[in-house]
């Protein structure tokens, strides 16, 4: 869907409204929204709430060989999308420039500052090192999406852990969660990105703008910071000239945003890891307000189970029985063998005219050895006729075998249920062309 | 302050149809199927299993049921198409009454014979494009205003509100709408003026203001000298003498959807004292 105008009525009272030091929702220039936290059961899942903007974010890790030029050091992987529940104008195709510029603030504000020890994520050098990713979808948009997504990045990366290894030796074990408890990511700071928004040349800040308010800026400066006052990324686009002392008042605004808002991380973190350790619930189920008008609950409706007894034996006693199951699997070849039959092919029957389709037409790619094949086929051609071989090529094997009926497209698993059911005839195996030849 | 509604769930699960005038003010579902008073009295009486139900007045002596949103004439039945709450509203003379469900929604699809409140995108020829919610913008042509003629063309730029009502709004076309009642008045329609603010709410919130006799819009009116126009697509425009009043408005509006009488009356008299 198109984005909704902006009409001009609107514009001039939000203008009008900034230069009286008025916001929409009441705050004053410098305040943010409520922000709100709460985790999932997994961990290192969450969502973040700034205002009515949400965004979800996940860490999930995986064993792999590094690159090749950082042998001894972890891999870190950011990705930010947008929903298409987010806003109407969020299309798949459609939300590429705003995409590449929040996914690359996102990963210069994450990656570049240095906030998680990669080399902490080696296992084994050269080998095996942890592979951590982040995925951070927005599920609400109200603006100011990058500094609830840097939240929920940060968040996700804290709260998120690992299955320990030991490495003694040349031996590399991998804990599961049972065994060992998971160990949390080393994490040297948390840098969090504060935007201020310009408008009228300038003239006039705004911290985190909300939705209205982003449509009639100017320019945007986001700033991301952390706890120390170090600053990690300092981005400003739209154009707008800034003076040297406005950039250095923002950046002092957004010292003493970024010292709140990681109290708030801190605390929120601490609750959580504290019910987790009691044995309370937890989970988003558990932090969604149950007496809240939005909140719809329904009374509980009795279930009358006084028959079931008789309505299951029932049920049992005129049901068929099922088919016989063959446990024991026929090893045709090394690599092939078969477990009872296959299905009967359900596309009914094909004309012969539509040979000539097929064969252009069948693109079920099947790996096979040379050697399988051969005494594959033998095996299940043994009533057929004698496989055509059309090349000799080692590389690309196609054998075409004697139609007997009316041909068939049948799967290459099933092809050595031929002999039990010999009406299925043609069957062809393309080997996939490995090289270009 | 959370409702709890009740759903019964038996007769969902048998998809038995009910009787409509038990069913009032309850929850349906979409797929129930509702019994009319009258078709109950054909059975009954065992009657000719004629249609009972005409929505086009015959020379039937039967009451004509009037099937508003939300529900769908299915045979002699009433079909369900929205979860919400039913309602019915006695007929004021002749007629059966109408049967309606009340669902909560925020997306307009265009409705003929609404009032809506539209904001221009683009002008092109002799007519401009109006965003007014739907899945398409309405057309809107510049003869539509008071006292428009070819040599007097309104004053209406890109970005301008605009308040009309729809005359063509079905699935198929593209809707239109007009700024002028059937005899050439504007009748408060128009372009709306320059100040105020425009923001949107839910459907419901609007017909509840819309209704007659609504409380809530003359409790406002007693606050601050105000004007306002309320778009049955969700929009609203408010305009007070400051801007801090305007906010105000907005907010106090857009909260009045999830406050009870009591909330509401007490943030009502606070505001009026400071």
């Amino acid at each position: 869907m198109k984005e909704t105008p902006l009409s001009n009525c609107e514009r001039r009272f939000l203008l009008r409204a900034i230069e009286e030091k008025k916001r929409l929702d009441g705050r004053q220039t410098y305040d943010y929204r409520n922000i709100r936290i709460s985790f999932g059961t997994d961990y290192g899942c969450c969502i973040v709430e700034l205002g009515k903007t949400r965004v979800l974010g996940q860490v999930s890790c995986e064993l792999v060989s590094p690159k090749l030029n950082r042998a001894t050091e972890g891999i870190l992987f950011f990705n930010l999308e947008l929903s298409q529940m987010a806003a109407p104008a969020f299309e798949p195709g459609r939300q590429s420039d705003l995409l590449v510029k929040l996914n690359r603030l996102l990963e210069r504000c994450l990656r570049n500052s240095k906030c998680i020890d990669t080399e902490s994520l080696c296992v084994v050098a050269g080998e095996k090192v942890w592979q951590i990713r982040v995925d951070l979808h927005l599920l609400n948009h109200d603006g100011n999406i990058i500094d609830a997504a840097s939240i929920a990045a940060i968040v996700a990366l804290c709260h998120f852990r690992r299955p320990d290894v030991s490495v003694q030796g040349e031996e590399v074990t991998l804990y599961t969660p049972e065994e060992r408890d998971p160990v949390p990511l080393s994490i040297h700071h948390m840098p969090i990105c504060i935007s201020f928004a310009f408008f009228q040349q300038g003239t006039y800040l705004l911290v985190d703008p909300n939705e209205r308010e982003e449509r009639v800026m100017d320019g945007l400066l986001v700033i991301a910071m952390n706890k120390h006052r170090e600053i990690c990324t300092i981005q400003s686009s739209g154009g707008i000239m800034l003076l040297k002392d406005q950039v250095l008042r923002c950046s002092k605004i957004a010292g003493v945003k970024v010292a709140e808002i990681t109290e708030l991380i801190q605390k929120a973190l601490e609750n959580d890891q504290k019910v987790r350790k009691e044995g309370g619930k937890f989970g988003f189920a558990e932090s969604i307000a149950n007496q809240r008008i939005t909140a719809f609950k329904m009374e509980k409706a009795s279930v009358d189970t006084s028959n079931i007894e008789e309505k299951a034996e029932e049920i049992i006693a005129e049901a068929e029985p099922p088919p016989e199951v063959v446990s024991k699997p026929v090893l045709w070849t090394p690599g092939t063998a078969q477990i009872g039959d296959g299905i009967e092919n359900s596309w009914g029957g094909l004309e012969d005219s539509e040979k000539e389709e097929e064969e252009g037409g069948i693109d079920e790619a099947v790996i096979l050895d040379d050697t399988k094949m051969d005494t594959g086929g033998v095996s299940d051609t043994g009533n057929q006729g004698a496989p055509i071989v059309l090349s000799d090529s080692e590389e690309e094997e196609m054998i075409i075998l004697e139609p007997d009926k009316t041909p068939k497209k049948i799967r290459a698993q099933t092809t050595s249920a031929k002999e039990k059911a010999p009406s299925r005839s043609q069957v062809k195996r393309r080997r996939k062309k490995r090289t270009a030849n | 302050m959370a409702e709890v509604l009740s759903v019964s769930t038996g007769s969902v699960a048998g998809c038995r149809a009910r009787a409509a005038h038990n069913v009032l003010n309850q929850v349906v579902l979409p797929g129930e199927e509702l019994v009319l008073p009258e078709h109950e009295d054909v059975d009954g009486l065992g009657g000719a299993g004629e249609q009972p139900l005409r929505l086009n007045s015959g020379a039937r002596p039967r009451l004509r049921v009037v099937c508003g949103p939300g529900l769908r004439r299915c045979g002699d039945r009433l079909l369900v198409t929205k979860c919400g709450r039913l309602r019915h509203k006695e007929p004021g003379g002749g007629g059966g009454g109408v049967y309606w469900v009340d669902s909560q929604q925020k997306r307009y699809v265009p409705v003929k014979g609404d009032h809506v409140i539209g904001i221009v995108i683009a002008k092109s020829g002799d007519i401009f494009k109006v965003d007014v919610g739907g899945s398409e913008p309405a057309s809107l042509s510049y003869l539509a205003f008071e006292g428009a003629t070819k040599r007097n063309r309104p004053n209406v730029q890109v970005g301008d509100l605009i308040y009309g009502q729809c005359v063509v709004a079905n699935k198929d076309m593209e809707p239109e709408m007009v700024c002028i009642d059937s005899c050439g008045r504007a009748n408060g329609m128009g372009v709306i003026g320059q100040d105020g603010l425009l923001f949107k709410v839910t459907l419901g919130l609007i017909r509840k203001l819309l209704a007659p006799d609504c409380e809530i819009v003359q409790e406002l009116g007693k606050l601050y000298p105000l004007e306002i126009v309320f778009g049955m697509n969700g929009r609203i425009w408010v305009k007070a003498k400051t801007i801090q009043q305007t906010l105000i408005l907005a907010n106090v509006l857009e909260a009045c959807e999830h406050m009870t009488t009591d909330q509401r009356k007490q943030i009502f008299a606070r505001l009026a004292e400071s």
